[in-house]
């Protein structure tokens, strides 16, 4: 008896043992070497989107090693885990800079965890690469945004929607999960279609909690909003495992993407990989990268990635080719400064150039955003997009959004202003 | 702003003007020679030409030539466009697959016996699909099949295109059955209000048809009255829209309460589990939504299995997975009592402690297993589709969710009152030392009832497969809610577990629609912490010397 349950005990302490053993940072080789800090959460809520960047990054990092490395030594990543949790996020960044002495960090995915760990890498001066779209209004010296910044997504959609081949809609619902990111989003979304000449009571503002899976009374209200004999359109900054259950509801209330179209901010190749697309089909998505887009380049990362995760059924997506983008920007701004040194490396980002995944080459800006192109994709059964419309040529991101007042006199140039708020009207920084 | 443009990803097949002429006369060359080609079939060559060329704008014209042509493929060949199962070949031919994938040829509906190499799917967009909708329901109003009339009909009730009323005239002079026949008058008068010139008189009884039998789809050909007509017409228009913004007033208080009771039937089943571990044996058992999360993912593997192995038993596999969850998360919660609980009893301060690390350790190690990622559960036939009561939609799937939570509450009821099981735990329960000098090995039942809590919560988690994502996280999101039943209806109280859970279901309902999904939920919590101030003990408080400790 007693030897069986202290058997239990000691299976049971190795089963946790075992499912904590992931987030433990990986120290593989000390010694002379360059060190990357890889800030993404493996347990915990935002699990489901971070561990796959913590992959990618970790892809690179050892395509760079078998190149033979940066400046003559081998790149090793640090990997700690935040676990979803925001304060967290500063102390591992800390945790990073100081015990670790990493060169640079790639991390975040919420715009709450990259708001904690500003200060910290203000204080003590490392840089940070951002990877997913987000809602601006911001530039640091430290961070260099590689997602999309609103006018790089969220417009672009909206302009797609009011065209012809969008289906002209003239009435508009904004639904959205109740944090920052969707709430500014829908700010600016609401200014520019004003401005657009829609009127105020053909919009329609919602939010919903976190994880909100009782959607009947807002698609009820969404199908009555679309009965007024306007073309009624949908824009969805709800995030996560909050999508699912909306679209399902949608699809029981048997309102088709004829009928009311949804664009979403927050459904990428990621999410929908492994769920019943069904009530999906033909629902949009806005992204700067989609993985059904065709070109060498894209088609040999695919390869790669499935390579690396040993499956032939993973997937990529948009925020992976933002580090991409970035881990190439960085690297290839540290051969050019022929350092690490963390402000010779910010002074030379701006202005490098480096291929992105859908066939351009995007640039680092002096507002420490890059360019890119938009796609608007449409759900396939396989749970991958149909690109349907994209810009013609790359969008250039802006920190600060033309629409909203007190935003759109400022301007972000740390090459020339040295300022990530510089007011145009008062001539002044901050 | 951006300028856009559509897209053209394969150059189109159009090597110039002066050899398509040729490829017309070789087709009318070909139409001799085959008598039984329907003569209609010179459009349908160039609209084949055109589907190749994969471009929105070449496939929209595409469309209007096929639907022109009258030919009587054209409804199954747009039918097929509309489901993205029509193909064009490596030969620059037109391919459909049926449901099954079997490969038609699209112009002379010929089954192929062997796949053709090279097809490429014909893509459209929303545009394109709305028009390929208003075709085909122009072209099925009077097809023999019952179902593809009605949704040929409600089709061009949706969409109104002016060019439909010749033919829905026609259906509807010929059509039998009532129900569709209805459908079509308010097609054919959703038409005749919205369609540029037609006299007042006309649009009048077309108004009153809209009144009298219209729903929420009504409304929208009655916002949409054309400026010229007559100032009466406008006025009935707006008498038509208030009536049945009426009715639908009333109608949405049904609607809530239907929402209401499945958001209900959601949180009861949720809350059972805990009814019984919290409420009865009162340990504060934070891991209770991953008990949830468990019964999900043994569904999910369950399904897998029956997909791979046997996919023809598919619609049962709900039925199966329901007697493995129960089985599955009952015996986690066994191990876990029996490792921890019962080491804590009497401290619940540790115990919360203790029991929030395991949901940790679980959610970890479902993370570790299944990855991150959410999990596909299907539906079964039986439970997809909805059905109309009066204005109500009602959808099959959450009806079954009520149902089964319901059936669960009466199993659990019964298992406590009429089973010799039932009657230790009440009796360890109520005096502990009692039961046990009466016999009762009551750490045996300690464990049994725990286990028993999970194994709900694990049937819980089946039911919740089929409406959220099954993923690591999926129990957190369940885990207060549950508890504010729990607490709401009076612990240890199975019949006020039943009572809260519907009636915080049906507030959460009504209180949305003003306050909005984030607000409701406060208002709800507040009233909560207000109603427990004022009676400590809930809705339903047990009563009894034993329980006053």
């Amino acid at each position: 008896m007693n030897l069986t349950r202290r058997s239990l005990l000691a299976t049971s302490a190795l089963a946790a043992a075992a499912a904590a053993l992931p987030s433990l940072p990986v120290l593989a080789q000390s010694g002379d070497t360059i060190k990357i800090g890889i800030l993404h959460s493996l347990s915990g809520t935002m699990a489901i989107s971070e561990t796959t960047l913590k992959d990618v990054m970790l892809m690179l990092i050892e395509q760079q090693n078998a190149k033979g490395g940066l400046l003559g030594k081998k790149l090793e990543a640090v990997v700690v885990d935040p676990a979803s949790n925001w304060p967290l996020f500063a102390e591992k960044a800390r945790e990073l800079i100081t015990q670790h002495k990493v060169a640079a960090t790639f991390g975040c995915w919420t715009s709450v965890s990259r708001k904690s760990v500003l200060p910290v890498f203000k204080e003590l001066n490392n840089i940070l690469f951002y990877p997913v779209q987000y809602e601006g209004e911001e530039s640091e010296r430290n961070v260099f945004y590689t997602g999309a910044a609103p006018n790089q997504q969220a417009i672009p959609a909206v302009d797609y929607l009011m065209s012809k081949d969008g289906g002209e809609v003239k009435r508009w619902v904004l639904a959205g999960t109740d944090y920052v990111y969707p709430r500014t989003t829908n700010k600016i979304l609401e200014a520019y279609l004003i401005s657009k000449g829609v009127a105020k009571e053909d919009i329609m503002i919602n939010y919903t909690p976190f994880g909100h899976s009782d959607w009947q009374t807002i698609v009820a209200d969404i199908k009555k909003f679309g009965s007024a004999g306007k073309k009624t359109g949908v824009v969805s900054t709800i995030n996560g495992d909050a999508n699912v259950p909306f679209y399902k509801e949608l699809g029981n209330a048997g309102i088709k993407a004829t009928d009311i179209p949804v664009v979403a901010f927050s459904v990428g190749e990621e999410e929908l990989a492994g769920i019943d697309t069904k009530p999906l089909l033909g629902h949009l998505a806005a992204w700067n990268y989609f993985q059904s887009v065709k070109n060498p380049v894209n088609e040999a990362f695919i390869k790669q990635w499935k390579t690396f995760k040993k499956s032939d059924k993973a997937v990529t997506n948009d925020p992976m080719e933002a580090h991409v983008i970035g881990f190439n920007m960085w690297v290839k701004a540290v051969e050019k400064a022929g350092t690490i040194n963390v402000d010779k490396v910010i002074d030379t980002l701006p202005g490098i150039e480096v291929p992105n995944l859908t066939g351009g080459v995007s640039k680092m800006l002096p507002n420490h955003h890059i360019t890119k192109p938009v796609l608007i994709g449409e759900v396939r059964a396989d749970g991958q997009f149909d690109v349907v419309w994209q810009t013609k040529g790359l969008v250039p991101g802006d920190a600060w959004t033309d629409y909203l007042e007190g935003s759109k006199d400022l301007e972000a140039d740390w090459v020339n202003l040295k300022c990530g708020n510089y007011n145009t009207k008062l001539k002044k920084c901050g | 702003m951006h300028a856009f443009r559509l897209l053209t990803p394969r150059t189109p097949f159009r090597s110039g003007p002066d050899l398509r002429g040729v490829a017309k006369l070789l087709f009318a060359l070909m139409l001799c020679i085959i008598p039984f080609f329907p003569a209609s079939a010179g459009p349908l060559d160039e609209a084949t030409s055109l589907f190749a060329a994969d471009s929105f704008p070449d496939t929209a014209k595409a469309i209007d030539l096929v639907s022109a042509s009258g030919a009587p493929q054209a409804g199954s060949l747009l039918e097929a466009l509309g489901d993205r199962r029509l193909f064009v070949g490596g030969d620059k031919k037109l391919y459909f697959k049926d449901k099954s994938g079997a490969v038609f040829n699209a112009l002379d509906g010929s089954k192929l016996a062997l796949e053709p190499a090279d097809l490429t799917l014909v893509r459209t967009n929303n545009r394109l699909r709305g028009a390929i909708d208003t075709a085909v329901g122009r072209l099925t109003l009077q097809a023999p099949d019952p179902a593809r009339r009605r949704a040929a009909a409600e089709a061009v009730y949706k969409t109104r295109a002016p060019e439909s009323e010749e033919a829905i005239s026609a259906a509807l002079r010929v059509e039998k059955v009532a129900a569709i026949k209805e459908i079509q008058q308010l097609a054919l008068a959703s038409i005749i209000a919205t369609a540029p010139g037609k006299s007042d008189i006309d649009r009048l009884s077309a108004i009153e048809i809209l009144r009298d039998n219209g729903d929420r789809d009504a409304l929208t050909p009655l916002n949409l009255i054309p400026d010229s007509a007559g100032a009466n017409v406008k006025n009935a228009a707006k008498s038509a829209l208030t009536e049945i913004n009426n009715r639908l007033a009333l109608w949405s208080t049904a609607q809530n309460t239907w929402y209401g009771v499945s958001l209900g039937s959601v949180l009861l089943l949720a809350a059972i589990g805990l009814a019984i571990t919290f409420g009865v044996m009162g340990i504060i058992n934070m891991a209770h939504g991953e008990m949830v999360m468990i019964g999900a993912y043994t569904t999910f593997v369950i399904q897998e299995v029956i997909r791979q192995k046997y996919p023809a038993l598919f619609d049962y596999s709900l039925g199966i997975a329901i007697p493995l969850s129960f089985i599955v998360a009952g015996l986690v919660g066994i191990a876990i009592e029996r490792l921890v609980i019962r080491h804590l009893y009497g401290r619940p301060l540790e115990t919360l402690l203790a029991t929030w690390g395991i949901s940790l350790i679980l959610q970890q190690a479902v993370r570790t297993l299944f990855g991150p990622t959410n999990r596909e559960v299907g539906a079964p036939s039986f439970m997809a589709g909805s059905f109309k009561l009066g204005l109500l939609d009602i959808n099959y799937g959450r009806v079954w969710i009520v149902v089964f939570a319901l059936a669960v509450f009466v199993s659990v009821l019964a298992l406590l009152r009429f089973t010799p099981l039932g009657l230790q735990m009440r009796a360890v329960t109520q005096n502990r030392r009692m039961a046990a000098s009466m016999g009762i090995r009551t750490a045996r039942v300690d464990a049994l009832t725990f286990g028993l809590g999970s194994g709900i919560a694990g049937l819980a988690g089946v039911a919740l497969s089929q409406i959220d994502n099954v993923s690591p996280n999926l129990g957190q999101g369940y885990i207060i809610d549950s508890f504010m039943v729990v607490v709401f209806g009076g612990v240890g109280n199975l019949w006020g577990t039943l009572v809260a859970a519907l009636s915080l279901g049906i507030a959460n309902k009504f209180l949305e629609p003003f306050a909005g999904a984030v607000l409701g939920k406060i208002a709800l919590l507040v009233f909560i912490i207000l109603f427990i101030q004022k009676r400590p003990r809930g809705l339903f408080a047990l009563k009894g010397r034993a329980i006053e400790q």
